[in-house]
């Protein structure tokens, strides 16, 4: 939608400058330092002397396989934009060090993304996404206990979910900033990764296919089925909890969000788009107002959001549960291969 | 497509007063200008177009051409739709109500000022971001990453991904042409379901990985061959001349000018 006509625009996701106001530029570039800060530790710890080559070749590789594109539908195609796969390819440290690294050449060199607010753009796209789809794989692998499936089914929800949550958070930011309503923006962001994650789900799961048959040892989840020490469903539960707390804090941000600055509750006003997201459209007097709608509308949103998170989280599970019990006779012979 | 991505190294080579700036001193200038474009209120047009004129001058300045710059700093433009209900959300003088899909739509003066504003700032930001990545060579850049505290580890990173993106850039290329090569397609149509054709995109991802990999292991040994013990070294960056830091107070005092004047309206 926003492809910039240079290079294949990963999606539109990339904030420039002007578009955050300096105060959540600066609360993002906080929470971005935290979390590069951390990661460059523990990363530098586990690889030693192998980080600067490894990380740097892989921000490259990121880089270039965001030029792989595939052909959807009339001259539209779709590409990937990496953070699942190098989250799970990687694991969430040198993953968020890879994708902060693509961020942040992407703006230093192509004006893709803005430099005073990289923070936010490395925050959504290398930090939220990155831990989001980690700890959604670890937790489907965990319960698929080594099998194929898990790879596959962990992937694809991985990808999914991290390209939609760091959408919204994109959507959050730019409502905070003022930039646009987060009743707009929040549908209009999440509607369109909604789409954009299932291409990037299937793309991912390609990648896991072909690394899983060509070298198994790089996927820790499936060489556990080997009865190597690597599967510890326990760290894996643990992973899965942090991914879904922080989508879980990204969806519950967004009514506060909304409520800030004061104007952004004239949306439901004068468009009636606040509740053209939630209910069907109707017209609305220009002049109208909705008494008591601050007070309850941040309730109701959140509300909406735990519902639809635990309908999602039980879908998941009871899905990952069933395809469980469904290969429980296979898995015998299944470890053999 | 095999051109384009070499004809993207963004830095253009000259010999201008803005080619010569410290890079240090320009990073953070650039940094400086966005951060003022970013604080100046909405509709303080004079701030604007002093910030705009200030551009201008630093791209008379570095002999970039005012097309290129104009041209390149487009690139944000298509993220103004972000920010186009603004205009319809912000309370204001009505001044043009539609109805739109049976939704009343009011236009307001503050709306539209907010919106005008938004674009304005996120232009001039790009055209100085322009400026600084074109008048500026990828290790002075990288140099002053480093002076300005942000992790050594981190900045070398970013410069081994800068460097290997063109040579795994080649790489995708020529896999894209071999794929091209082994399948025939209608114009705008590929073979196979969409779905297949994802997972035939994936399969050459991991793959880009795989060699990417023992790329890295390759890079790695060349490197402990040659005494890389896993400590990153770099040369002292030179001292700041008089001129650097005479360009950059001037700079920082207009800037202050300009934030003070956008602050009166």
């Amino acid at each position: 939608m926003l492809a910039s006509g240079i290079l294949p625009s990963p999606a539109p996701m990339h904030i420039p400058d002007g578009f955050l106001s300096i105060v959540v530029s600066a609360i993002c570039w906080v929470l971005t330092a935290v979390g590069v800060g951390v990661s460059l530790w523990r990363s530098g710890k586990t690889l030693g002397g192998r980080q600067v080559p490894l990380m740097g070749v892989l921000a490259a590789f990121i880089f270039a396989a965001q030029m792989l594109n595939f052909t959807v539908a009339g001259g539209t195609s779709g590409h990937l934009i990496g953070g699942a796969l190098a989250a799970i390819l990687l694991g969430p440290w040198a993953g968020i060090l890879t994708l902060t690294t693509v961020v942040a050449i992407q703006a230093l060199v192509f004006q893709d993304g803005g430099l005073l607010v990289m923070g936010a753009n490395i925050l959504n796209m290398g930090i939220i996404s990155v831990l989001v789809a980690y700890g959604v794989y670890r937790g489907v692998t965990a319960l698929a206990r080594g099998q194929r499936w898990g790879l596959f089914v962990g992937g694809f929800s991985a990808a999914w979910l991290s390209v939609v949550i760091a959408s919204v958070a994109t959507a959050i930011q730019l409502a905070f900033s003022g930039t646009s309503p987060l009743g707009v923006a929040l549908p209009a962001m999440a509607g369109v990764h909604v789409l954009i994650g299932i291409g990037e789900g299937l793309i991912t799961v390609g990648a896991l296919a072909f690394v899983a048959a060509a070298r198994r040892d790089l996927l820790p989840a499936l060489s556990g089925v080997e009865g190597g020490p690597s599967d510890k469903p326990v760290r894996g539960l643990g992973w899965a909890a942090v991914g879904l707390t922080i989508a879980l804090a990204v969806t519950l941000f967004a009514p506060l969000a909304s409520e800030y600055p004061d104007g952004l509750e004239r949306v439901a006003e004068d468009l009636g788009f606040g509740e053209a997201a939630l209910d069907a459209p109707y017209a609305i007097i220009p002049d109208y107002v909705f008494p008591g709608l601050s007070e309850e509308s941040p309730a109701a949103t959140i509300l909406a959001g735990i519902v639809g998170a635990l309908i999602v989280a039980v879908l998941g599970l009871g899905i990952a549960a069933a395809v469980a019990r469904l290969r429980k006779r296979a898995v015998l012979q299944e470890i053999g291969d | 497509m095999g051109l384009r991505i070499h004809a993207l190294d963004a830095y253009r080579s000259g010999d201008s007063l803005v080619h010569r700036l410290d890079a240090r001193v320009k990073l953070v200038l650039a940094v400086l200008f966005i951060a003022t474009a970013a604080l100046t209120p909405d509709g303080a047009w004079p701030a604007y177009a002093l910030l705009a004129a200030l551009a201008l001058g630093v791209i008379l300045l570095s002999r970039l051409g005012v097309g290129f710059v104009y041209r390149r700093s487009a690139v944000a433009l298509p993220f103004a739709l972000a920010a186009v209900t603004v205009m319809f959300s912000t309370p204001g003088q009505p001044l043009l109500v539609a109805r739109i899909l049976g939704w009343d739509v009011t236009l307001s003066d503050a709306g539209l000022v907010r919106f005008v504003s938004i674009v304005l700032k996120s232009w001039l930001s790009v055209q100085m971001a322009v400026v600084l990545t074109a008048s500026t060579p990828f290790p002075g850049l990288l140099q002053a990453m480093r002076s300005l505290c942000l992790p050594k580890v981190l900045v070398a990173i970013v410069g081994f991904a800068y460097r290997y993106i063109f040579v795994i850039a080649d790489e995708v290329m020529r896999m894209m042409r071999a794929r091209a090569a082994r399948s025939g397609s209608r114009e705008g149509r590929g073979g196979g379901s969409v779905f297949w054709r994802a997972r035939v995109t994936g399969g050459m991802a991991g793959n880009l990985f795989l060699r990417s990999i023992a790329r890295s292991e390759r890079i790695y040994e060349a490197m402990v061959a040659r005494g890389y013990d896993g400590e990153v070294r770099v040369l002292r960056p030179p001292s700041l001349q008089l001129g650097d830091v005479l360009v950059a107070l001037l700079f920082v005092l207009v800037l202050g000018a300009v934030q003070a004047l956008a602050q009166l309206f």
